[in-house]
């Protein structure tokens, strides 16, 4: 097949086939040289930036929610278009018809957005209300179905901050695709592959995704809808850079329209975007400087992307996150490097715009990365801590070349695998169920099979692990069924229409479960084993406190006694999670990540035997406690890069600051030697790290005079937040963390 | 000849160093110093007993952990402490490093120079070497020893052409003055095996330490330099 809007590019498979990977590897022009080429930020930007510098600053004097649109329900096409300044917009499409109005979306559960909206001082209106009277939304859906026992889970918060009131998220549609082939090729695919339904028997499988055709080809529809509502025709390819990046953020437009999703992720678009940018530099239709303005004004786009939260789902995901996850470099799978001058123009925008939370920016980090690229990515994280990084090695071999990140570490294809989001359970408070014998003591219920509380002067590490193994077995099931209940539902009443239409119609799925308290239980349990653990009981015969005498090796310090213990729970977790069979038969996967929910499930888990007090916050992710590492910073990271990837396929997060004085004592030092720890971190094998390099006392003055810090962005767990957007504890929390200093 | 008995006594072991020598270093604090600088920042390290005792195949065994941070520059570096005191002990673990194919740095005085400690300067690759002043009165007022035996240590290494790292730790009222730098400038430059000066500001972050065990802290009334105050004696 071809298409005007595709001279100049190399032909191959994806003319006749949905394939943006072959096009990218047929076309794309990889870039080894350094970073001078760059070009700053145009008047226009500076102008642009200083409009939407003005708008956050106004959202935070609000409260942080500058405005709700409670009258309309959020679609592609229910708000009139808007604009942050018309006449100066290189690329357009607003969520709402102002910039940071935030609209509602009640398909995932009205309660959430009833209260969202009481919580900033609105009020939804009886307009929606009597819209959505007769509709059954995902919550309902998911508290029709809930046993007793689920909902005892979840209020005892063993475990927490499932998708069961909002939208899952943590999909990412192949945005890309409407840019290279125009929406009208892409309905006549889904069409084609609807029709081919027509010779299967109609089961319960076939007749859902015959709908779901249905409302893909429908959505594919209302896009180009929305589009021609701002003024362009999205029927057909691309023609040039701007029309690309636009068609490409108009399709991202359309599915945070749709959906709010906890994490609505981007995908893989800086190298695609670069094949366009090198054609119209080679025709003369583009300077560096006019590239750098349009992925500036695209980045703009992203970083006033909103949804309407409540505040109790910002205690779990602070800092009002959207995960507009977008991955940069990587290998290919033909040994070029999928690092491009594009690559660099999107870390530049942390330059050129200032450093902040949003897109989240990914580096996929090789070995064989181009050593101007490792440098100029270590650059931007000593200036602006913005950035993660993700270990290609470890991940291109699963998922080939053209994957890409939703939220912090999940991993998948992209267009080609998607993720049933899960959240995580609390394995730390699991473990003192255990001990228990099914008595939650912070909650004060009874949960799982019940059994006496242990008995004895000292814990034994054998029957203890007895018991929790006992006591793991059952989270799992109740995790998977809790899990297939949710996704059942999310498919039946908020389908992710839009997302699922840039997917290829048989998509892998993933079910992603996930685990918080690793270090504490793996401390604890290091305790039980190597020092005296006393357990104490309070009046009514539950252990509540615990008396540790003696020392015990510590997660964090390469040890690995205690290491291989936290490695353990990572496998029995996964083994016992696959032993119960998912929804539309989803791949089982793990992940070791909290977002900033540490705080909120120390909270609620009490004393632990590793010394840490009841309600204290955990570590994040797969984090070692803080402050319990003594021998530095490499032995911190290689006790992390023990846990194995093929049991958390869903992503290990590791949060990593340190000074810049101990990371070297010039610039250039700093560089060589960050480059040289993500460069042996990931030979080690690992999967995540965040890099912050600051102190802990510029933390401390912005907690104490936010005002003068308005743009800190921190890396905290597999995403960045503006410091000042997190609550009060968990900023302290932050705080508190190790940070690596010079001794 | 190797001697696979000897231990050597190691106050602590830093994972991440990335000040002590070229790229990223496992670095060793080895137990017992001989000197009693008064701006000394490890007090802790002074006393000969103590410290966990270490087989140098042990400590290998550790740092070969890190070997994949090390990159092209980095390696293990033995900080002190003095590492002069137990130069058997380091000579076998430096002659294991690099059997390993791991790069070598000591970080010391130069107050002991004899047959042992030239025979470990046979398996280093690079000394970061500490002078503290650059006369005699001063070292023998603020350090405890005279000048000569860093002055000969320093001739030694440029005769064997080991690579130098000459540092002072700049000291308001006792060193931050021009005169002192540009002599030490000028010992720099007489020996060719010097490729790198570093001038570190003094810093009070281990008064902590002395009050934990409980020993004054000479320089404890001095200021800290600024960074800007480096940067001007550094140019000068």
């Amino acid at each position: 097949m071809e298409h005007k809007n595709w001279i100049g590019f190399q032909s191959g498979v994806w003319q006749d086939d949905i394939n943006v990977r072959d096009f990218i590897q047929t076309n794309y022009k990889e870039y080894r040289g350094e970073a001078s080429f760059l070009a700053g930020a145009t008047v226009r930007t500076e102008g642009m930036m200083k409009k939407l510098n003005t708008l956050f600053t106004l959202e935070r004097q609000y409260g942080g929610v500058l405005d709700i649109d409670t009258a309309t329900v959020s679609s592609l096409t229910s708000y009139s278009p808007g604009y942050i300044d018309k006449e100066n917009e290189l690329i357009v499409g607003m969520q709402t018809n102002r910039p940071l109005k935030r609209g509602v979306n009640p398909f995932g559960g009205m309660r959430m957005v009833r209260q969202a909206c009481e919580a900033y001082g609105y009020k939804l209106s009886d307009k929606v209300e009597e819209e959505f009277r007769f509709r059954t939304t995902h919550n309902d859906g998911v508290f029709r179905a809930y046993t007793d026992e689920m909902r005892m889970a979840r209020k005892c918060h063993v475990i927490t901050g499932l998708p069961d009131a909002y939208g899952r998220g943590r999909i990412i549609g192949d945005y890309r695709r409407v840019a290279l082939y125009g929406v009208d090729r892409l309905i006549e695919e889904k069409k084609k592959d609807k029709k081919a339904l027509s010779d299967c028997t109609f089961d319960t499988a076939h007749i859902r995704q015959d709908e779901e055709l249905y409302q893909q080809i429908a959505f594919l529809g209302y896009l180009k809808e929305m589009a021609a509502m701002y003024g362009f025709d999205i029927s057909h390819p691309a023609q040039n850079t701007r029309e690309a990046i636009q068609w490409t953020y108009f399709a991202y437009l359309g599915a945070i329209k749709e959906q709010n999703g906890a994490a609505m992720s981007l995908g893989r678009v800086s190298t695609f975007f670069d094949i366009y940018i090198e054609r119209d530099l080679a025709n003369g239709t583009l300077t560096e400087e006019g590239a750098q303005e349009l992925i500036d004004d695209f980045v703009m786009k992203l970083r006033i992307a909103r949804h309407l939260r409540t505040p109790e789902y910002n205690e779990l995901f602070g800092g009002d996150p959207m995960w507009i996850t977008e991955a940069v470099g990587g290998m290919g799978e033909d040994g070029r490097t999928l690092v491009t001058k594009s690559s660099y123009r999107i870390l530049n925008t942390l330059y050129t715009l200032g450093s902040s939370p949003e897109p989240n920016l990914t580096v996929l980090w090789s070995n064989a990365l181009p050593t101007p690229f490792k440098k100029f990515c270590a650059k931007v994280s000593a200036d602006t801590d913005s950035i993660q990084y993700e270990n290609d090695d470890v991940m291109r071999p699963i998922y080939g070349d053209d994957y890409a990140i939703a939220c912090c570490v999940s991993a998948m294809k992209v267009g080609k695998q998607m993720q049933f989001f899960g959240a995580r359970c609390n394995l730390a408070k699991l473990l003192l169920i255990a001990i228990n014998g099914g008595y939650d003591t912070t909650g004060g219920i009874h949960i799982g099979p019940q059994m006496p509380v242990l008995e004895g002067d000292k814990l034994d590490f054998d029957t203890v692990m007895e018991r929790y193994q006992i006591y793991i077995e059952w989270l799992s099931r109740l995790y998977v069924n809790t899990m297939n209940i949710i996704h059942y539902m999310h498919d039946k009443y908020a389908y992710e229409k839009t997302q699922m239409a840039l997917h290829d119609t048989d998509v892998e799925r993933f079910m992603a479960f996930g685990i918080a308290g690793l270090s504490v239980v793996a401390d604890s349990l290091s305790a039980i084993k190597y020092a005296n653990v006393r357990p104490i009981k309070n009046d009514d015969g539950f252990i509540t406190e615990f008396e540790t005498v003696g020392d015990f090796p510590k997660y964090g310090n390469d040890d690995d006694r205690v290491d291989l213990i936290a490695k353990d729970m990572t496998h029995r977790m996964i083994t016992e999670l696959r032993k119960t069979p998912t929804y539309r038969n989803a791949i089982h996967t793990l992940s070791v990540l909290t977002i900033t929910s540490n705080v909120m499930y120390g909270k609620n888990t009490g004393a632990t035997p590793d010394g840490r007090k009841a309600s204290a916050p955990f570590a994040p992710g797969a984090n070692p406690m803080h402050n319990r590492e003594e021998n530095g910073a490499l032995a911190s990271l290689n006790s992390v890069a023990k846990i194995s990837y093929d049991d958390c396929r869903d992503g290990i997060s590791n949060t990593f600051s340190i000074t810049p004085e101990a990371l070297g004592r010039t610039e250039e030092e700093r560089i060589d030697n960050l480059v040289s720890i993500l460069d042996g971190y990931f030979a080690k094998k690992a999967h995540h790290i965040n890099v912050n390099v600051l102190n802990r006392e510029t933390l401390k003055k912005a907690y104490e005079d936010p005002e003068a810090y308005p743009n800190l962005t921190i890396r905290v767990s597999g995403y960045a937040v503006n410091f000042n957007k997190l609550s009060r504890e968990q900023q302290r929390e932050v705080i508190s963390r190790t940070f690596h200093e010079t001794i | 000849m190797s001697n696979t008995q000897i231990t050597g006594k190691v106050h602590s072991i830093q994972s991440l160093g990335a000040l002590d020598g070229p790229g990223v270093r496992f670095v060793v604090f080895v137990q017992g110093c001989p000197l009693r600088c008064g701006c000394c920042h490890n007090p802790d390290t002074w006393e000969r007993d103590g410290g966990t005792a270490y087989t140098p195949r042990e400590l290998l065994e550790k740092a070969l952990r890190y070997r994949e941070y090390f990159g092209k520059e980095g390696g293990i570096t033995v900080s002190g402490g003095e590492p002069l005191l137990q130069p058997d002990f380091v000579r076998e673990l430096f002659s294991l490093c690099h059997e390993a194919g791991i790069h070598t740095c000591l970080d010391t005085s130069g107050c002991i120079l004899n047959e042992k400690t030239r025979s470990l300067l046979a398996e280093t690759d690079r000394v970061l070497l500490d002078i503290k002043y650059t006369n005699d009165a001063q070292y023998r007022e603020y350090v405890g020893c005279g000048i000569d035996t860093p002055l000969s240590f320093l001739a030694y290494l440029n005769e064997q052409h080991i690579p130098v790292t000459l540092r002072q730790v700049i000291i308001p009222t006792l060193n931050n003055n021009v005169e002192n730098i540009l002599a030490l400038k000028a010992l720099a430059k007489a020996h060719s095996c010097v490729d790198k000066l570093e001038l570190l500001p003094f810093r009070k972050l281990c008064q902590v330490k002395y009050d934990k065990l409980n020993i004054p802290f000479r320089f404890g009334d001095l200021p800290e330099p600024t960074s800007e105050e480096i940067a001007w004696l550094e140019n000068a």
